[in-house]
């Protein structure tokens, strides 16, 4: 079987298209409200929908989506119910892949094997484990692989062209390039830099090149679109389902996707 | 014994360890691995560092012969090395000198921090004023409240005290934060980690700093016990003590290694910071070791009187030394390391801190069990100069309060407090 995020990515490839990835946190804002919003986000143009798996230490992200892990926590998201949520996805939707985002103490808590199991028969396409770097991640990766899931690995603006070479050979689906020096949702992405830094990984890894951390409004995600082959968007999503009246979170968050995807393919 | 030689250098001790970090630190985690690989055993960098223990810390620490207390208890003679002598009070200076004189070679003009009960950010704090760096430490704000004066200490020694209100705005939150901070500020900051925690390379370097604790008592035994110990206790937290004072002893196989854990209310009640004896192997901050969490992988809070033994996880070193057998872990209970303060206060006219009063009060448990002629050697890490007003409170005392922060006290414990204080400040 054909995954289907590299499905996904050759059908947009051949359209001449930039990816659009919405990442929003599993039961945030409320439990309820995440299926529906992953309905809405692919109706609304989403190619990948990165599901964030809330944990407790969220170290890498910043403010808007350490209080979004919080809120779901409280009211008992758990990396079970992320899978029980996708098998459920699945049912209406068998062709938008879906990519776990989270931290490793919870895979490591449901034993990796296990996980990659569960994960597979849920549906999921891809894993990005955050605090998994290649160097810890052989083994983890060879298990995703077997299942046909996608090892997902983030690069960094202070990579050295030895990691970016060693994360193209690892890397399935796509490789997640941080467009800045710091957490999700920061504010002071250069353009031009990014530009250049993608052109350089693109000579390099074989996947597709997609961008995110301080992409927040349709103005950057096209400068960024013109230059990466996906654009990845969290905070600012996050915070709009977060100020939506609580009955129209879904609706909220697909309209507001839907913008992106017009001026992403303007 | 084989020779011990590890971390590995992938920074694994067996399973432990490692450098479980997202992408964005893996640069200025392998800069700091080739700085400290360049430094480590540089004659000049070792002279400096040995220079500042001896002239601005104080060092060698005494030993000392707890004479009166082991004669009460009538067994085994316990010595206490003397840690609390040290400048700033405790053994955290010992590794923020270490790693400030790396910042300083590598360039770095900013230096951050992040602590629990304030002693790791105080002894930052200080080395930062004596270096000219820029100074930055994270606090959960928790314990901002819980202690208030050594977040006074830090900002007269002119360092920014952040206080970190994501999580459970405790010391597990603070080390979080700092790791964003570094993350953002990477090119210009240096990341002074305050225990043998985070991603390798820090629980090798901090271990390597601390162990000058171990290699002086391996020295001054001989001549004020005759012998080197029996076992040697020290109390655990990130562990950077108990590593510190254990990792020279390795090798000494007749001599036991006795971890302190902070039981809390009780090991059965949850209440406590017992990460080696009641958690499961996870990943936390960088590194796998044993971790306080929940069935589905969530850190969960942890409870300790002693701030600085309130933390879910623990140095990997100790999580190895702990499955090899070679080291042993047990819980010492809030009220037991309570009396404990109060018996070495009035027993030996030392005033311990909270932390070290763990390790003490499993010396005097175990020394009545042992014959005179055994030797105990318990670190004691810290003074106690810094837990008077915990003390105070637990002990329905509070001369510790002049007469409007006694006025506020009552007013926040009454229910029309809002009232109260919006009274009393007109
Ligand atoms: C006096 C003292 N002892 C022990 C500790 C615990 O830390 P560690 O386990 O790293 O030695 C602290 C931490 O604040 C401390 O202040």
């Amino acid at each position: 079987m054909m995954n289907r995020i590299n499905t996904t990515f050759s059908a947009l490839k051949s359209n001449n298209k930039t990816a659009l990835i919405p990442f929003i946190t599993a039961g945030d804002p409320t439990l309820e409200s995440t299926l529906p919003t992953m309905h809405a986000l692919a109706k609304a143009g989403a190619d990948v929908i990165e599901l964030g798996v809330p944990f407790s230490d969220p170290m890498a992200d910043g403010p808007v989506i350490q209080r979004s892990s919080e809120r779901a926590l409280a009211k008992g998201m758990s990396l079970k119910k992320v899978l029980a949520l996708v098998a459920e996805f699945r049912k209406d939707n068998a062709i938008t892949p879906i990519v776990l985002m989270g931290y490793a103490n919870p895979i490591e808590a449901m034993g990796r094997q296990a996980f990659v199991t569960a994960a597979a028969d849920a549906g999921v396409d891809g894993v990005l484990v955050v605090d998994y770097p290649p160097e810890e991640a052989d083994d983890f990766s060879a298990m995703l692989i077997a299942r046909d899931l996608a090892p997902i690995f983030l690069l960094a603006p202070t990579s050295s062209t030895e990691r970016v070479q060693a994360v193209g050979r690892l890397a399935r689906g796509y490789v997640y390039y941080v467009s800045l020096r710091g957490v999700t949702g920061a504010g002071n992405l250069d353009v031009a830099d990014v530009a250049s830094k993608v052109a350089a990984i693109k000579a390099i890894v074989p996947v597709p090149v997609g961008v995110g951390f301080g992409i927040r409004d349709a103005a950057t995600a096209r400068a960024v679109g013109a230059v990466a082959d996906a654009v990845v968007i969290g905070s600012a999503l996050v915070q709009t389902m977060l100020d939506a009246p609580p009955t129209q979170v879904a609706e909220t968050g697909g309209a507001w996707l839907a913008k992106i995807r017009v001026a992403l393919d303007q | 014994m084989k020779p011990y030689d590890l971390p590995d250098a992938r920074g694994h001790f067996g399973q432990y360890g490692g450098t479980f970090v997202a992408e964005t630190l893996i640069q200025a985690l392998d800069d700091l691995k080739a700085q400290y690989a360049k430094y480590q055993h540089d004659p000049e960098f070792r002279r400096e560092f040995e220079n500042e223990l001896k002239h601005f810390v104080g060092r060698p620490s005494p030993v000392y012969h707890a004479k009166r207390w082991s004669d009460l208890l009538g067994g085994a003679q316990i010595y206490f090395k003397r840690e609390d002598l040290n400048h700033t009070g405790a053994h955290k200076i010992n590794n923020c000198i270490g790693q400030a004189l790396l910042a300083k070679r590598l360039g770095k003009p900013r230096v951050i921090a992040e602590t629990g009960a304030g002693q790791h950010g105080v002894a930052t704090a200080t080395i930062a004023a004596r270096y000219g760096l820029e100074c930055v430490v994270y606090m959960g704000s928790e314990d901002v409240k819980r202690q208030a004066q050594n977040v006074y200490r830090m900002k007269l020694l002119g360092a920014t005290v952040v206080p970190v209100e994501s999580g459970s705005k405790t010391l597990k939150d603070a080390l979080n934060e700092a790791l964003r901070d570094w993350v953002t500020n990477v090119d210009n900051t240096f990341y002074i980690i305050g225990t043998v925690a985070g991603p390798h390379p820090y629980p090798m370097l901090v271990r390597d700093f601390q162990a000058i604790i171990g290699q002086e008592c391996i020295a001054q035994m001989p001549e004020q016990a005759g012998r080197q110990p029996d076992a040697v206790i020290a109390c655990v937290g990130g562990g950077s003590n108990a590593m510190g004072i254990f990792y020279p002893y390795i090798p000494y196989e007749n001599t036991r290694l006795i971890g302190v854990e902070a039981a809390g209310e009780g090991l059965e009640t949850g209440k406590h910071s017992a990460s080696l004896t009641k958690g499961v192997p996870g990943v936390l901050h960088g590194n796998r070791t044993y971790l306080l969490q929940d069935e589905n992988g969530q850190i969960i809070e942890t409870h300790s009187v002693s701030a600085g033994l309130d933390y879910p996880g623990v140095g990997p070193e100790h999580a190895y030394l702990k499955d090899i057998g070679r080291a042993e872990y047990v819980g010492i209970t809030d009220d037991e390391a309570l009396k404990t303060f109060h018996d070495c206060c009035r027993i030996e006219g030392i005033i311990p801190a909270l932390e070290s009063a763990h390790a003490i009060s499993y010396a005097t448990k175990l020394a009545p069990t042992m014959s005179k002629d055994k030797v105990l050697l318990v670190n004691l890490s810290g003074r106690g100069d810094k837990d008077m007003h915990t003390v105070s409170m637990k002990s329905g005392l509070s001369f510790y309060c002049h007469p409007e922060c006694e006025l506020g006290r009552h007013a926040a414990a009454s229910p029309n407090a809002e009232q109260i204080i919006k009274l009393v400040k007109g």
